[in-house]
């Protein structure tokens, strides 16, 4: 069972399209595209994920995204994907100039930081919320930019970067984009310049 | 039964071999091992390159040592590289000493070659093998696999012959050789060439051969194959069986005395001359320079898939280097997977067991399958 802002993700890329998964994990999202006949390529920090990744038969690079991605040339993916990876780049903004140089289009997807348990729990707990899509303690988070969908939104308008669609999650089920920044537990973007 | 495959093959070809060095190499003997069995549309060939002094006797018992092959542990029915589905063909090298055209194969006199064999490089092998593929009537390689100097070759072959390689698996290896192993290889040949038995390459015919030299090459290249970690953990400062220090200089510590035995086991089993040839190979190898200085104009338009391994405790080929092989094959938009293994063991770790390995190299053979 794919997570579901990788299906979203998934059911969104045309058959036969070129995709990098930034942040790959063990290619649970790669396999699915290439069972759609996507030219699917990776790329993971974790050496057990690349691993697991390769034991699949997936091509799956090694590496950092905040570093490796200067590797890849210019348009050379019709698609590139940064899903719940973009939280833990030391830099969100240049990662994202990145995805759109070497990708036409880019799916990023993120944990809400905005969304309304995790305000409570804050504000009421005193405390860095600990919610099952944000499972770590602050002080082992690899989650070192939280961002919530209003941030985003305005972040990608200053980079002038274009929306093109974007797909809010609470649990598994869809929910609407009015009061996404208070309701949504994750968002996908699809990004395009 | 078609006697061109099968265990212990030998074949003389005509050639000529145009050689990097400008000189030509005919005929061309090669001794090679095949296992599995090639199928109908001979579309399930897997070529292993062996590294400096391995040979074809990949999954077979080595006739000398009579040793399980380099990587039986790797290649058979049910492994990893598995032979109810690939047939594996292994080759050895060019300038090698297992029945392949080198230093002791007789010239056109009669006597051996010695030093007057042609100084042979990494893509020459590369060349003698598509020669022999030829012969075999093997068009295109599901894979070629290598570790090492195999690994060398596995990149020299997706680079002079895109068209004949589906998928390179390059393991523990470089695109070009370092300074520092440089450096190592002269050390090792220096010993040999030292040694009063060596005499200019002309010792086969008193049986009196160079060997204090070539143990002294293989004890100094054993080890750049493992790591400070492993050699702690496997001797430490252990003596070797004796309960104190001796104050002279017999092997008093374990690993001196694995060192010796390695060495001296090493003559039994290697032609001092070979080993002159195929680190000299090694050394030569840069195959960025093959291709105007730029290492991705190797990999132009390659449809080749490729996989890179490196392991941690590796400093012969660190992982810098196959970092650098990734980088050029992604720049060159190349279907390329690289992942860092852990491993105690250095170098050597491409011959043992290390988690993760077997998966990786399973998983990527039959990706396509």
């Amino acid at each position: 069972m794919l997570r579901a802002d990788l299906s979203i993700i998934a059911s969104n890329v045309p058959t036969g399209a070129r995709v990098l998964d930034v942040g790959c994990g063990d290619g649970a999202l790669m396999a699915e595209l290439r069972a759609k006949g996507c030219d699917a390529r990776g790329l993971e920090i974790d050496s057990a994920d690349v691993t697991a990744a390769l034991a699949r038969g997936l091509s799956v690079i090694q590496g950092d995204a905040d570093t490796d991605l200067a590797d890849y040339p210019d348009a050379s993916f019709d698609y590139a994907i940064l899903s719940q990876t973009l939280q833990t780049t030391r830099r969100p903004d240049l990662v994202i100039d990145q995805l759109l140089r070497i990708g036409n289009r880019a799916f990023v997807s993120f944990p809400n930081f905005a969304q309304w348990r995790i305000r409570m729990s804050l504000m009421f707990g005193g405390q860095m919320p600990v919610t099952p899509q944000l499972p770590s303690r602050w002080y082992d988070t690899p989650n070192i930019h939280h961002v919530t969908v209003d941030d985003f939104r305005g972040f990608i308008a200053t980079l002038g970067i274009r929306i093109e669609q974007q797909w809010f999650l609470s649990g598994n089920k869809m929910t609407t984009r009015a009061g996404a920044n208070l309701f949504a537990e994750h968002a996908v973007f699809l990004l395009s310049r | 039964m078609d006697d061109r495959f099968g265990l212990n093959r030998t074949v003389t070809l005509h050639g000529p071999l145009a050689l990097d060095g400008g000189g030509v190499l005919a005929p061309v003997e090669l001794a090679y091992e095949s296992y599995g069995e090639l199928n109908a549309d001979a579309s399930n060939a897997v070529l292993i390159c062996h590294a400096l002094t391995g040979d074809q006797h990949v999954a077979s018992a080595h006739p000398i040592t009579n040793k399980s092959g380099w990587w039986a542990r790797m290649v058979g029915p049910d492994k990893p590289i598995d032979t109810d589905r690939f047939c594996v063909i292994a080759v050895n090298a060019i300038g090698g000493c297992m029945g392949s055209s080198g230093p002791e194969t007789l010239a056109d006199d009669g006597q051996p070659y010695a030093m007057r064999f042609p100084v042979v490089t990494v893509s020459d092998m590369a060349r003698s093998q598509a020669m022999l593929l030829d012969h075999l009537g093997i068009t295109r390689l599901h894979a070629v696999v290598g570790g090492s100097m195999g690994g060398m070759q596995a990149l020299s072959w997706a680079a002079h012959f895109p068209d004949r390689v589906a998928a390179a698996l390059v393991i523990a290896s470089t695109a070009k050789h370092s300074a520092q192993n440089i450096a190592f290889h002269e050390v090792g040949r220096q010993a040999i060439m030292a040694d009063p038995n060596w005499r200019g390459g002309d010792y086969y015919g008193d049986g009196k051969t160079p060997d204090a030299g070539l143990a002294v090459a293989r004890m100094a290249a054993h080890i750049t194959y493992l790591s400070e970690q492993g050699l702690t953990e496997k001797f430490g400062r252990r003596l070797q069986a004796r309960e104190a220090k001796t104050f002279g200089f017999d092997a008093d510590f374990q690993v001196e005395s694995y060192l010796r035995h390695q060495g001296l086991s090493f003559t039994d089993r290697f032609d001092a001359n070979s080993y002159l040839y195929i680190t000299r190979a090694i050394d030569y190898f840069d195959l960025a320079e093959e291709f105007g200085g730029h290492l991705a104009h190797a990999f132009k338009r390659t449809k080749t898939r490729f996989a890179i391994v490196s392991f941690d405790t590796d400093w012969l080929y660190p992982t810098a280097e196959s970092k650098l092989i990734a980088q050029a094959l992604n720049a060159a938009g190349a279907a390329v997977s690289f992942v860092e293994l852990a491993s105690p063991y250095g170098h050597d770790a491409f011959l043992l067991d290390t988690p993760g390995f077997d998966a990786v190299v399973s998983g990527f053979l039959c990706a396509i399958c």
